[in-house]
């Protein structure tokens, strides 16, 4: 049933033999060929920039004012490449093996292979484009190193990696427009997928300025449209990052692949007030140098809250360093999934630092006394005093982090420089998404989807600096091959028309849907019902989950999309530019996804990387993996309803990488 | 703490708007602007009023989707801030604050607080980029060094979050510090010197075209940039737009 | 702006280095001016000079009403409150407030001075026309009812043009893409010296005049 069209033969050669036995459409042909592309963060425009080049007639959507403005631009730390150029033993083969190893063995080998392949280009392509990474005093490219992985890969343009890259990509795109291959929509939303005879052939858009609502017809779709983070409501993701799209493909018949799979970033600046829109990240590079600790009493956590005393009067042996205590081999680095577990449980047990009890501190002064000392030798001061020390230490942490102190101090109002940063793990991406085979495309034919929006590379887990990579490497130089072998077909069918049955009805059902929501007689705002759905989410499908509360989580969900339905207040008209509408429209997609999500969560009854299972763990607490019974991907197909949704499993098979349990001990 | 807002309610592109006040009270320090905006909306809706529209997106300083003119100056008081990382705590309780959208005519209000800035797109799109293809098939990446001091400067410029606070606190509404921020990115790494004299031409000529003002170099754009862009740029693109100009065929 | 804006300055100099031939008492004094007065009348390269001067003007004037114009029209809808004091000097938001002064200012000194010069009623004393006397008595209270009131306009005057140079003159580097981290904080300072030095030198005449006559 499921056909992952992983190509034969040995693994290294998987992508080239692909590349030479693929079907390819001629120059004249293609530009006969209309490609859409939802979507314009890395992979979005990429793609659309990529596709234009090779003469298709491209057009692009996105929901925000400008392509530019896309979440990828969020990312900070940077992107992964197996260049080597630090000589530290990186090859292509190792960023796989470690992408497959951090993604606690949850992925499609032959993808990931792939992705390793192409990272080197992205290097050479961004750099061609006037993307500014950090170099050298040489002028060569500097690296750095990056969460769980023992090489220097990661390129990076200081804390904005993923703005430079985007800017990148949209400077591929802007270039396209100008020459007429891509037209541009921009705060364009899309609402649904056209299918015409069981394949993609448009979509249905709704400006978001004037209300309208588009029809849109092309030889093939592509969605490019990023995670589903905010169905827990507060997350790192953008506010207007959203499921929509996807979810649309998926009741139009595109499986979606390990809903449940989440990570939860452990590094997050904590909640503060229940007014709270978003949790910003603080990047996993602090970790290189914080310690991340709570209190030893609980004498001294309450004498915190009260204020009777100050983080920074306990002593050493005060202080519960957890993660070096836990896990004394890997400490403060241990992979993402692993350091948000251990700040829930120290905090579930009543450690908690701040007023919330959701907190735990990331403490730089031993950094500022290590790096002191040695900047002191390097500057030939004799016998510097302690305060000298820490002085000289904080400059060079400035030097390295300055701007996220600084952000940290704009946020929170305190000096991270004074008195230690407070942090808590966040929502951050999500590895699952819709199933794609190895050409990229999804369950239906002529629908594709690209970049965190499909779940294909990163298993359970995804490593640090490694989203980047995969968004860029689908739409630069994956996804422009294989939409060829789909389009192949295509040459010959002409235009699409707009004017048939099947656009009729998808435009009705649009239009009913934003009808039902406007003309709701409720009185309660969305955002209500967004924290409501978000806290069930975090709460029984967060950091760790079981049976029981996944069930209750289902049933709460569907009461509360019922409520949703029948309660919410949405102001304005639907013929205008309406945000509030824009919000409601895309929580109703959250409220059916989060359930799918919940099931997918009930259903794998193991522990792998960012998914916690409570019945599945070592008797000292840590993750344990399942491989004889949950070695596969769980393809889930809608059938009406999310939490009755079909599974189709595809066995993941691992000829070259020997499955083990993980250990940070 | 409690505070007075008026802020600026216009139904639509050509029409006529006004300031409109409210009071919130309970505003919590802790709050950014938009998260006061949130809860102030969520009340509109409650009172069965329209919420105000605005622009915002990732909410955390890098997307430039926030566009708003607080209290007299692009994303209020503080500096290097965007409106998102803007906290209550900035204002006095019991201080009246102005939101105002952007104003220029290159930006047409499109409702309330929020504003087209696609004239920005155009104008990338008029030269803002190198002519590669995306093949990946191009030299090595560290096949040309690239002094430090040069990618950092490119860096720097490169920073630009594309949010129009220059456009929205210049006297004339001049575009230049967005323009010269991406002129002088692209112009500084050897990979952009091949066109560099097209580029700035064109992107000048788009830039006149939208009908941004002229640059009379007070240097606001500067203090109130959230990404603390230098008007050196400005300076670098009127010297590389004269001499193109002188030099062009 | 900035070309024609420079080469003005260069004017200011040229001008304010002649006028202070009026610090200079008696009938030494008077001859030497009103022979250097002959010469800037006649000679032909300063005739040459003159008239790019003239040129420089118009276009300054004509390019800053366009350029006031544009910016305007930039902006149709103003903003409610703004505060431009925050982000910016005064004299760089008023540049066309200053110019406007500035062009008045200059209609009523040509008027005064240089039309009488060239198609005026002027004595002629030993073959040369003697603008130092109508110089004198133009800022003497005992022949000119309005001297104190014109002293004080030439004051303000020269006042307005302390503020426009005070932005012109750096801003015209800035323009011409001349910004480098070791040389502007030089220009930056010449150009503040200049802005208060050459009007103080021009605004010191009439004071001094108005001053030795009352």
């Amino acid at each position: 049933m499921l056909d992952s069209r992983i190509p034969e033969g040995p693994l290294a050669e998987k992508w080239n033999t692909h590349k030479d036995n693929i079907r390819l459409v001629n120059p004249a042909n293609k530009r006969d060929i209309d490609i859409i592309v939802v979507g314009t963060g890395l992979a979005g425009s990429s793609a659309a920039a990529s596709l234009a080049e090779l003469g298709y007639n491209v057009k692009s959507l996105c929901f925000q004012d400008s392509p530019r403005r896309a979440h990828s631009i969020a990312a900070q730390g940077g992107i992964n490449a197996s260049k080597n150029y630090q000589n530290d033993g990186d090859s292509v083969y190792r960023l796989f093996y470690d992408t497959v190893k951090g993604g606690d063995y949850r992925s499609r080998e032959a993808n990931v292979h792939r992705l390793a392949e192409v990272s080197s280009n992205i290097i050479d392509q961004c750099v061609a484009q006037g993307v500014p990474f950090a170099r050298e005093y040489g002028g060569l490219l500097d690296n750095r190193s990056f969460g769980g992985v023992q090489v220097s890969r990661t390129f990076y343009a200081k804390g904005q990696t993923g703005q430079q890259l985007l800017l990148g990509a949209y400077s591929a795109l802007s270039r396209q427009i100008s020459k007429g291959k891509v037209e541009m929509l921009n705060r364009h939303e899309m609402m649904e997928v056209v299918k015409v005879d069981g394949k993609a052939r448009g979509i249905i858009a709704r400006n978001l300025v004037t209300g309208e609502i588009e029809r849109h017809s092309a030889h093939a779709v592509v969605l490019c449209t990023g995670g589903y983070g905010n169905a827990f409501y507060l997350s790192t993701n953008a506010m207007g990052s959203n499921v929509s799209a996807a979810w649309k493909a998926h009741k139009q018949g595109s499986f979606f692949a390990n809903p449940c799979f989440t990570q939860i970033h452990p590094t997050c600046i904590p909640v503060s007030g229940h007014y709270q829109s978003k949790l910003t990240l603080m990047s996993e590079s602090l970790r290189n140098d914080g310690r991340i600790w709570v209190p030893k009493s609980k004498d001294d956590v309450e004498a915190i809250l009260n204020g009777s005393k100050l983080p920074t009067d306990l002593k050493e042996e005060e202080r519960d360093y957890y993660l070096e205590r836990r896990y004394p081999a890997f400490g403060n680095l241990v992979p993402r999934d692993v350091a948000s577990r251990a700040a829930k449980e120290r905090c579930d047990a009543g450690f908690g630092v701040n007023k919330t009890g959701h907190a735990v501190y990331l403490d730089f002064a031993s950094a500022f006394v290590r790096y002191g000392k040695t900047e002191a030798l390097t500057r030939g001061i004799q016998n510097p005093s302690d305060e000298t020390i820490v002085e000289l230490g904080r400059e060079v942490i400035k030097s390295k982090y300055g701007n996220l102190f600084d952000m940290y101090k704009q946020i929170t109002d305190d000096n991270p420089y004074e008195t230690p940063m407070m942090i808590y793990p966040a929502v951050h991406y999500t590895m699952g998404g819709l199933w794609v085979d190895y050409n990229l495309m999804t369950t239906v034919p002529g629908l594709f989807a690209a970049g965190e929006a499909n779940f294909s590379d990163h298993g359970a887990n995804r490593l640090g600096a490694s989203a980047l990579m995969q968004g860029l490497a689908d739409g630069y130089f994956v996804l422009p091959y294989t939409i060829g072998d789909y389009l192949a077909d295509d040459i010959r069918t002409g235009k699409i028309s707009t004017e048939t049955q099947e656009f009729d009805a998808a435009e009705k059902k649009v239009k009913d849907e934003i009808q039902a929501l406007i003309s709701n007689n409720g009185d309660t705002p969305v955002d209500d019902f967004h924290r409501r759905l978000g806290l069930i989410m975090w709460e029984k499908c967060g950091m760790a989950r079981n049976e029981k509360d996944l069930k209750q989580a289902i049933a709460e969900i569907q009461e509360l999309r019922k409520e949703f339905h029948s309660n919410v207040l949405v102001p304005g008209s639907e013929n205008a530019f309406n945000p509030e509408l824009e919000k409601a429209t895309r929580l109703a997609d959250f409220l059916e996804l989060g359930e799918a999500m919940c099931l997918d969560a009930l259903t794998r009854a193991e522990s792998c990387g960012g998914h916690f299972r409570e019945e599945s763990q070592t008797p000292d607490g840590e993750a344990l993996r399942d491989d004889e019974n949950y070695t596969f991907v769980s393809a889930w197909e809608y059938t009406g309803t999310p939490s009755e949704a079909k599974l189709h499993k595809e066995d993941l098979i691992y000829d070259n990488i020997e499955l083990k349990q993980r250990s940070y001990k | 703490m409690n505070i007075t807002l008026k802020v600026w309610r216009q139904k639509g592109p050509n029409q006529v708007g006004a300031m409109e006040t409210h009071k919130m009270t309970e505003v919590s320090g802790d709050m950014s602007f938009l998260e006061m905006m949130d809860v102030l909306n969520g009340n509109l809706i409650r009172e069965g009023k329209e919420p105000f529209a605005f622009d915002h997106d990732c909410r955390e300083g890098i997307c430039g989707s926030c566009s708003m003119f607080i209290n007299g100056e692009a994303h209020g008081p503080g500096r290097n801030v965007t409106t998102c990382q803007l906290h209550m705590r900035s204002f006095k309780d019991g201080e009246t604050i102005h939101v105002e959208p952007w104003r220029s005519a290159a930006f047409p209000v499109i409702k309330d607080l929020s504003v087209d800035r696609s004239s920005f797109d155009r104008i990338i799109q008029a030269g803002g980029y190198v002519s590669v293809n995306t093949s990946g098939e191009t030299i090595d990446a560290n096949a040309i060094p690239i002094p430090k001091h040069d990618a950092d400067q490119a860096f720097d410029a490169a920073t630009c979050i594309g949010c129009g606070a220059c456009v929205a606190t210049c006297k004339n509404s001049s575009a230049m510090l967005f323009v010269s921020a991406k002129v002088s990115q692209l112009s500084l790494l050897p990979q952009g010197k091949p066109e560099s004299k097209q580029r700035v031409i064109r992107m000048v000529d788009q830039m006149d075209l939208e009908g941004f003002g002229n640059c009379t170099n007070t240097g606001a754009c500067e203090v109130e940039c959230p990404k603390g862009i230098s008007i050196t740029n400005i300076a670098r693109m009127n010297r590389a737009f004269l001499s193109s100009n002188l030099t062009s065929k | 702006m900035a070309l024609t804006g420079l080469f003005l300055c260069l004017f200011l100099v040229g001008h304010l280095l002649g006028n202070l031939q009026l610090f200079v008492g008696g009938e030494e004094g008077r001859v030497a001016f009103n022979n250097y007065a002959q010469f800037m009348t006649t000679n032909p390269l300063v005739k040459v000079l003159s008239y790019l001067t003239y040129a420089g003007v118009l276009f300054h004037i004509v390019d800053g009403f366009v350029l006031t114009i544009q910016n305007r029209k930039a902006r149709p809808v103003k903003y409610v409150v703004e505060k431009g004091n925050l982000n910016s000097s005064w004299a760089s938001r008023n540049m066309a407030v200053l110019g406007t002064i500035l062009l008045v200012f200059l209609v009523s000194h040509m008027q005064s001075f240089w039309y009488v010069m060239h198609f005026g009623e002027i004595e002629i004393i030993d073959g040369v026309k003697d603008l130092h006397s109508v110089t004198m008595d133009f800022f003497n209270p005992a022949i000119n009812n309005l001297a104190a009131v014109m002293t004080g306009l030439y004051v303000f005057a020269m006042l307005s043009m302390s503020f426009h140079l005070n932005h012109g003159f750096q801003s015209a580097f800035q323009t011409m893409g001349v910004n480098h981290p070791k040389y502007t904080p030089v220009i930056n300072f010449v150009g503040k010296a200049f802005s208060i030095l050459i009007p103080a030198g021009f605004a010191s005449l009439p004071i001094y005049l108005f001053i030795i006559q009352s």
